[in-house]
């Protein structure tokens, strides 16, 4: 029966998603974007040719697009010669077990330089490492707040400290921390991933914090009454009252928070010098080739429209989850 | 109904809540006896404490002075054997209407019904209240009266040894509430459970009470009257409205609301308050003008 339930709620979804569909709805939903884009980069291509650099002038969008053709051939070249590379050793490492089969053969892995895609993977895994620890930390920590009125009375002045701190200002006490602390010998992940991860969860953590709070704070009287009445115990009353009813506010939080680990991301990683979309523009910056305020643009429209899929997923995985489908939109 | 022992005793009940320079008295003095399987109705002006009694039989409230005894125990907190129909339904929205009673059912009965049991038991109660076809239905989903319907199932399905309901129809239309109180008075004739409930409805009140508890206004409020209702069961509303006995009661219960206990309003009327005025007014909807 759960499962039949499952079922008919994901086609009501989808039901739901369909719905108010018509053919003059679609043209304007489509045509008004498309219209305002191309109004963008017409007025870019204008401006960028008056903007003279030490690096030439701004590129246009044809520029740009060119880069991103150069970013995605690159890619394509390192997984070439990264392929490449490993049959190569298998080559050589048959011949060497042909001719004596005892021999101990190992494959190296290819060690070329990371490509732009590599970097987005890398960013992308951070984020979610950090977003994750957030909200591990921030939505038991917010249940449990705000459950007590004298534990919120008492976190709530720290909270209202923390929660306008720059990632910038953060990183340095994170990085050293993260030296001091952080010494294994051959550690799995590098210490620069740590620092990032760190900062963007320390950066992302407190609208999740508040909103679990509000949302457990507004858990309604009379919810709380039949809660009473039946003699719920303490953890049933906090999972099946408390949690559904803030579940709506704690998605709120959750999507804010995911976007700010997106946006400190980018500056931590630009800063600690870890590898990622941050490291690419610092890199491309300091490089000072022609092509690099191209390249640099290609990763703030990537940046853009990858921050922007992020908040999408999000709302999906809201109305998915979430019982209240009126608060989950835009 | 004077029995040896009473089923259930509120005796010299007060209520105070401190207040800026000392204490507001909201009840004083309330004495009430209930025997097994009566219907009584509280009835009386807005603000005269009549939530605040319910809330003391329900334990979400406890007495300042005085106290409220069931089978000869204390109620002391909130408990399942004194269940309550809130006014606004208080379903779990995320919940259907199969789960939100079996939340009541599992957490009552998780030791003395298997699982098979239960899930027997919660979809009994819903038909009971005739909601079966809507089992998977949430709140949302549904109309104000059959929420209301099943948040009477999740309170009967907790087999309460009373059954408390504030305003339990309330909300609803005319229609509507006509049909549940129907329900009901069927209900508690198959079940012959206790029942308390508060209304601001006359006939509501006769139709399906024992008795009726008058209260005065507050502050201080207490009980002012307690009216028998000797008519016959099963009641029909259509017979009922030519029978003498019922105008009867009718009769002095809208007497000792608006000549005995007429509200006191203070203020002068502003043409903005008229809604609220009305809302909060008792009424004895149908032939009052007849």
């Amino acid at each position: 029966m759960q499962q039949a339930a499952t079922v008919t709620r994901i086609t009501d979804f989808m039901k739901q998603q369909m719905a108010g569909f018509s053919p003059q709805g679609a043209i304007r939903a489509v045509s008004m974007p498309v219209l305002g884009v191309l109004a963008f980069l017409l007025l870019w291509q204008m401006a960028a040719q008056n903007v003279t650099t030490s690096l030439g002038s701004l590129p246009g969008p044809a520029g740009v697009w060119a880069q991103a053709g150069n970013l995605w051939a690159d890619h394509l070249d390192e997984q070439r010669r990264a392929a490449e590379f490993i049959e190569m050793q298998k080559e050589r490492n048959a011949e060497i077990l042909a001719r004596n089969p005892d021999a101990e053969v190992r494959i190296r892995p290819y060690s070329g330089k990371e490509t732009f895609i590599d970097q987005i993977l890398t960013s992308l895994g951070t984020v979610f490492s950090g977003f994750l620890l957030a909200s591990l930390l921030a939505i038991p920590l917010g249940i449990v707040v705000g459950l007590n009125r004298y534990l919120y009375e008492a976190v709530n002045p720290v909270i209202q400290v923390f929660k306008p701190v720059s990632p910038l200002a953060w990183l340095p006490i994170v990085t050293l921390v993260v030296s001091a602390t952080y010494t294994v010998e051959d550690p799995m992940v590098s210490r620069a991933f740590i620092t990032s991860m760190v900062t963007v969860s320390l950066c992302s953590l407190w609208p999740t914090l508040v909103n679990t709070i509000m949302g457990v704070n507004a858990v309604s009287q009379d919810l709380r009454n039949v809660s009473q009445v039946l003699r719920l115990g303490f953890f049933t009353h906090v999972w099946r009252v408390v949690l559904p009813s803030a579940i709506p506010m704690i998605f709120t939080g959750l999507r804010l928070s995911l976007g700010i680990a997106w946006m400190v991301l980018i500056a931590a990683e630009m800063l600690a010098q870890s590898p990622g979309l941050g490291k690419f523009v610092w890199d491309e910056f300091q490089n000072g080739s022609s092509e690099s305020l191209g390249r640099i643009m290609v990763a703030v429209i990537v940046i853009g429209l990858i921050g922007l899929v992020l908040d999408r997923g999000m709302l999906m995985l809201q109305r998915l989850l979430s019982w209240d489908r009126a608060s989950a939109t835009h | 109904m004077s029995h040896s022992r009473p089923h259930l005793e509120l005796s010299s009940v007060g209520m105070g809540f401190p207040i800026k320079g000392g204490t507001f008295t909201a009840l004083d003095d309330v004495n009430l006896r209930v025997a097994e399987g009566e219907f009584i109705s509280l009835i009386g002006h807005s603000g005269c404490g009549k939530s605040t009694v319910l809330n003391i039989v329900a334990g979400l409230m406890r007495a300042t002075r005085g106290g409220c005894l069931l089978d000869g125990r204390e109620v002391t907190e909130p408990g399942p054997e004194r269940a309550v129909v809130f006014q606004n339904h208080s379903l779990m929205p995320w919940l259907s209407a199969y789960q939100n009673v079996e939340l009541a059912v599992r957490q009552v009965f998780r030791k003395s019904m298997t699982r098979q049991q239960r899930r027997d038991w919660v979809i009994h109660n819903l038909e009971l209240v005739h909601m079966g076809h809507a089992l998977d239905k949430r709140p949302d989903e549904l109309s104000g009266g059959m929420r209301q319907r099943v948040g009477i199932a999740r309170a009967l399905a907790m087999q309460p040894k009373v059954l408390l309901m504030d305003e339990p129809f309330g909300a609803l239309d005319a229609l509507t509430r006509a049909h549940l109180q129907d329900s009901l008075m069927e209900i508690q004739r198959e079940l012959n459970s206790t029942v308390i409930m508060i209304t601001h409805d006359v006939d509501e009140a006769v139709l399906l009470s024992d008795r009726i508890v008058m209260m005065t206004n507050g502050p201080a409020a207490s009980i002012g009257e307690v009216l028998d209702v000797p008519l016959e069961r099963p009641r029909d509303r259509v017979a009922l409205a030519d029978c003498a006995e019922y105008n009867r009661c009718r009769q002095s219960v809208l007497s000792f609301l608006y000549e005995k206990q007429q509200k006191v309003t203070p203020m002068p009327r502003k043409t903005g308050e008229a809604r609220g005025t009305q809302e909060d007014a008792p009424s004895a909807s149908g032939a009052v003008n007849a």
